[in-house]
């Protein structure tokens, strides 16, 4: 039964080891977790999972397997409730007077309705958070003080504090690193920011030349220092706001708003689907403070890095005619105002909010993925950590058309 | 003989899965890797495993700049050399030079110690992998003095990450893996009510709506953790401010020294701001 647990646990992308398995069993034969089946789930979890983003794969792993219930992988979030599983278990656990109890209600097919409802809808309010289901007699959940095996429903509530097993409830589901940006992962997207910024272990003593020196010195020790070194890296940010932009802004905003905190130098401009001749700080204020962006190609010295967010879906003339902005008449082509920031930050990288399997179908996505060089992400965590990488390694790239000036 | 389980103190609360983890760390002598919110008690852990446990207390606290070497001794070269110019005879030996890390510590003591490694994501990148080995067997070879450190027991050693790097793979399966996440709200009073027994009923149960209010607004930039709560608490107590006080519908503005749980002023803009819109749905 074990083996098989963890041939699961890897097929659905935990990366458990055979090293893990066996200490987890070591640990079974010493007894640490002998009492019940709650804490046996938190032994093989604190054995077996060593990042909290895939716990929520294993808690459907673990439901699965130990409750030989169709697997729930991949399913979506509204469906995840397994109504036919909670009918068989209460089927099997419910004397005729509980039966008749649930008739009186309106029948089982609705009480069980309403319970999933109830379930969605608390995960949905607030994570974390049960009272939901079980509190004191109010939900009729928990006032029949029936108890299938899955579900704890009644007085066990306020034991465990929870109606459904806790690898059922699946609370880490925002924390798998395949879903796009969340709150929390925006979070630990930023950390993988911070890891550029933070390069290059600080050295106070400079062993080589002190040593050099104290030879030159004729054996009489000559201690050389060298300064820390600090966090140099400059972020040039330009945000594309509004129009479809709008599914995604949040998401942006809040990364970059706490990037802030991360970079010493980090600069970012608004834009509306296109960089062109004018860009703005405040979006509340776009029409009225806009800023040159000559200027600003002026006023950053080249080793900034340039990020572009954006979902660049738009019209192609707006791309390569001039005059083919949706807001106002441009006087320059938006690829030219690209290669000139290019040229500018040869450190440059798109991020994309869009999904990566549309970005095929939107030609305009494709001529800035073009002009960028490829150097087109997907805003996720994969995707930001390439492109860090990308940005770490900085292939500087030759403008794809002779740059016009003004 | 001390206890060999842990199930918490008279002033920290563990959940039960937390209180699994620890002990399978325990009795299999494997570190311990906590990971969680900022303020959520990872540190505070490994000071209360020692408590209960009864044993000594070392800690590690981890910097940029610290190596894993300097965990288990440091020759120091520079006095050495130093000493030799000045014609001291403490040159002769090396030994004088051997400066005992932590590690060397923990594994010398005559009990089995609990070690607090703080903050290991702090450190360079390669710094868990240098400690594989150490932390494995459990020994290391001074190559100075040609002496090898092995440890008389296995230390309890728990380790914290706040997730600014991620932990090389050969390294997190060596240890075993918690992640605390942020407590509920009855947790949450339980850990309150540990910290203050006194403290009135009223008071804290609007002290906690309050707060899980400001912690679930959306868009926060830092949320307030347990940490926060506690000092909040605290000040509210030491102000003898009154629990209607706290009430969201005839409070006007947002709590009382809400300095102690909002910590920039966007989030205080943010939540004033929210507060208004809020009102203003109810008025209509």
């Amino acid at each position: 039964m074990m083996t098989d647990f963890f041939s699961k646990l890897r097929k659905a992308g935990v990366p458990v080891t055979l090293t893990e398995f066996l200490t987890l069993l070591e640990a079974l034969h010493q007894r640490v977790a002998a009492h019940s089946v709650e804490e046996f789930y938190y032994l093989a979890r604190a054995a077996l999972v060593k990042d909290e983003r895939h716990y929520d794969r294993f808690d459907q792993v673990f439901g699965s397997h130990f409750k030989g219930q169709e697997t729930r992988f991949n399913e979506l979030i509204g469906a995840t409730v397994p109504l036919e599983w909670l009918h068989k278990l209460a089927e099997l656990t419910l004397s005729d007077e509980d039966k008749a109890l649930i008739e009186a209600l309106g029948g089982w097919e609705k009480l069980m309705e309403t319970f999933a409802q109830r379930i969605a809808e608390q995960e949905g309010r607030h994570q974390g958070g049960n009272q939901w289901i079980g509190t004191a007699g109010t939900s009729p959940y928990g006032a029949y003080g029936y108890n299938p095996e899955g579900i704890r429903i009644g007085q066990d509530v306020s034991r465990h504090r929870r109606a459904v097993k806790v690898w059922d409830r699946r609370e880490f589901r925002n924390l798998d690193d395949t879903v796009e940006l969340g709150t929390r992962n925006i979070k630990v997207a930023l950390r993988r920011l911070r890891r550029f910024a933070r390069e290059g272990a600080a050295q106070e003593l400079d062993l080589d030349d002190t040593i050099r020196s104290t030879a030159r010195n004729a054996g009489w020790l000559d201690l050389k220092m060298v300064p820390e070194r600090h966090n140099a890296v400059k972020v040039l940010l330009f945000l594309d706001v509004g129009g479809s932009m709008d599914d995604h802004v949040q998401a942006c905003e809040e990364l970059f708003s706490a990037a802030r905190g991360e970079f010493k130098h980090l600069e970012y401009f608004y834009f509306h689907n296109m960089v062109y001749e004018g860009v703005w700080k405040d979006n509340r204020r776009r029409y009225t403070e806009k800023m040159d962006t000559l200027t600003v190609l002026r006023t950053f010295t080249p080793d900034y890095k340039l990020i572009l967010v954006g979902d660049a879906t738009m019209s192609p003339y707006e791309i390569t005619y001039p005059g083919g902005s949706v807001e106002h008449f441009n006087p320059e082509a938006g690829d030219v105002w690209l290669n000139r920031l290019l040229t500018v930050w040869p450190h440059a990288i798109w991020l994309n909010p869009q999904h990566q399997n549309r970005w095929s179908y939107v030609p305009s996505i494709q001529m800035v993925r073009e002009l960028m060089g490829e150097r087109m992400f997907p805003l996720t965590l994969e995707g930001l950590e390439q492109g860090i990488r990308a940005l770490q390694r900085g292939l500087p790239r030759a403008p794809q058309r002779p740059v016009t000036t003004t | 003989m001390s206890a060999t389980r842990f199930s918490g103190t008279d002033r920290y609360v563990v959940t039960d899965d937390l209180m699994t983890a620890v002990n399978a760390a325990v009795t299999l002598g494997r570190p311990l890797l906590v990971k969680g919110e900022p303020g959520t008690g990872k540190t505070q852990l490994a000071e209360e495993v020692a408590l209960a446990l009864n044993r000594p207390f070392l800690q590690w606290h981890i910097k940029s700049t610290t190596k894993a070497q300097q965990g288990l001794y440091e020759y120091d070269a520079v006095s050495r050399l130093r000493d030799s110019q000045l014609g001291d005879a403490r040159v002769y030996d090396i030994g004088n030079y051997i400066v005992q890390g932590k590690l060397w510590q923990a594994f010398t003591s005559e009990v089995q110690p609990v070690l607090l490694i703080d903050e290991i994501d702090k450190a360079d990148i390669e710094f868990p992998n240098d400690l594989l080995l150490e932390l494995d067997r459990m020994e290391f070879h001074v190559y100075e003095t040609q002496q090898t450190v092995k440890a008389r027991h296995r230390p309890v050693i728990i380790i914290t990450s706040n997730n600014e790097k991620e932990l090389p793979d050969a390294f997190l399966r060596r240890c075993f893996f918690h992640y605390i996440r942020f407590p509920d709200k009855e947790t949450m009073e339980r850990i309150v009510r540990v910290h203050y027994p006194d403290l009135k009923k009223r008071l804290l149960s609007e002290a906690l709506e309050a707060f899980f209010e400001i912690r679930e607004a959306p868009g926060l930039k830092k949320r307030p953790s347990t940490s926060e709560l506690l000092d909040w608490i605290k000040l509210l107590v030491a102000e003898d401010i009154p629990p209607e006080a706290l009430r969201s519908d005839s409070r006007k503005a947002i709590p009382p020294l809400y300095g102690a749980l909002l910590k920039n002023e966007q989030d205080v803009h943010l939540f004033e701001r929210l507060l208004f819109m809020s009102r203003r749905k109810k008025d209509q």
